[in-house]
């Protein structure tokens, strides 16, 4: 693992010792961060699909709505019908803070408080048919909207889950192993130096101690 | 304050013009890459987008999912669902969790 090359001085195990504190504090705090974002994470999706069912389901028969009411009149009317909407739909775009992941929140103001401002045609020339297509739109505009939020919330914070597990992980399996062996070659490698430190004095003095008293002369006497 | 847009061919779209929201119709790739792209910096907060249209918009969609603004959501066209929409659910549930745990057992 030790594939860095580490000087063995004091200095930098201090460095290794603190970093090791930090890799290891910043692990924890970002495990927290994973499992808190999953927890909610999980629950939006789960929101997000049972949404996106109801919204496809209700679209798809407003579409047939629709096609019912082309049958039913010519192309050129429906499409006067439709040309100039009466009704405006302004969207206030606000943020959530979730787990330092910015969600959206999304609020919606029409322009007219008038649910019947949808029709923007008189009724003399269009089948009924288009009134009932276009109220089964209006009907799931908002679970449109909510989805929206939902949706994107849930591709954000899905992002944001993928990068801490990156982070974790590599913290957890390279960082802090690395560190610590690091942290243990420093050690052992002061501790011998240190040993032959000691045995190099040890065997200075003995030779010092030689000369000056002539030991060995002595016992062999 | 921002508008919301619908993109797709006509036919699935200009439903939506009723309820006020601003409808573009789109046939081509290229027209829609560079449309979706005016939008985006148009301040679109929403964009609603057909199936099929987002089909062929894979690349230029990828560009705007890390962003917060704007939300690009896939609805299905007239022509029926090809569930490209319930795709990208589970693609986020397979990106956050690294396997598809939740709507694994519903394939058909």
């Amino acid at each position: 693992m030790a594939a860095t090359q580490v000087n063995p001085t004091r200095m930098e195990l201090t460095r290794l010792k603190k970093k090791l504190v930090t890799a290891i504090k910043g692990h924890r705090l970002l495990k927290d961060k994973r499992d808190e974002l999953m927890r909610e994470f999980l629950d939006l999706v789960r929101e997000n699909m049972e949404l996106r069912l109801r919204v496809e389901e209700g679209i798809k028969s407003a579409n047939t709505n629709f096609v019912i009411a082309k049958a039913g009149m010519s192309e050129e009317i429906l499409h006067a019908a439709l040309m100039a909407p009466k009704q405006e739909v302004t969207l206030i775009d606000k943020t959530k803070n979730v787990m330092s992941v910015d969600i959206p929140v999304y609020e919606y103001t029409t322009r007219t408080p008038d649910p019947n401002d949808i029709y923007s045609y008189g009724f003399a020339f269009t089948s009924s048919d288009l009134d009932g297509a276009v109220k089964s739109l209006a009907d799931i505009l908002p679970d449109m909207l909510r989805l929206a939020e939902v949706e994107k919330s849930c591709q954000l914070m899905a992002s944001e889950i993928e990068k801490t597990r990156r982070r974790v992980n590599a913290l957890e399996h390279v960082i802090i192993p690395e560190t610590q062996s690091g942290i243990k070659y420093i050690t052992m490698k002061l501790d011998e130096n240190e040993r032959s430190t000691q045995i190099r004095l040890m065997k200075v003095k003995d030779m010092m101690l030689e000369e000056a008293h002539g030991y060995s002369e002595k016992q062999n006497h | 304050m921002s508008k919301i847009a619908v993109m797709g061919d006509y036919d699935s779209i200009y439903g939506f013009a009723a309820l006020g929201l601003d409808t573009y119709p789109v046939e081509t790739k290229e027209e829609g890459t560079q449309l979706l792209k005016r939008l985006a910096e148009n301040g679109y907060g929403i964009i609603y987008m057909t199936e099929k249209l987002g089909d062929t918009l894979k690349t230029a969609r990828e560009e705007y999912m890390g962003r917060i603004s704007p939300a690009i959501i896939l609805i299905p066209g007239v022509s029926g669902n090809t569930g490209e929409g319930v795709k990208g659910v589970k693609g986020s549930v397979e990106q956050a969790v690294g396997s598809d745990i939740l709507f694994g057992e519903d394939k058909q």
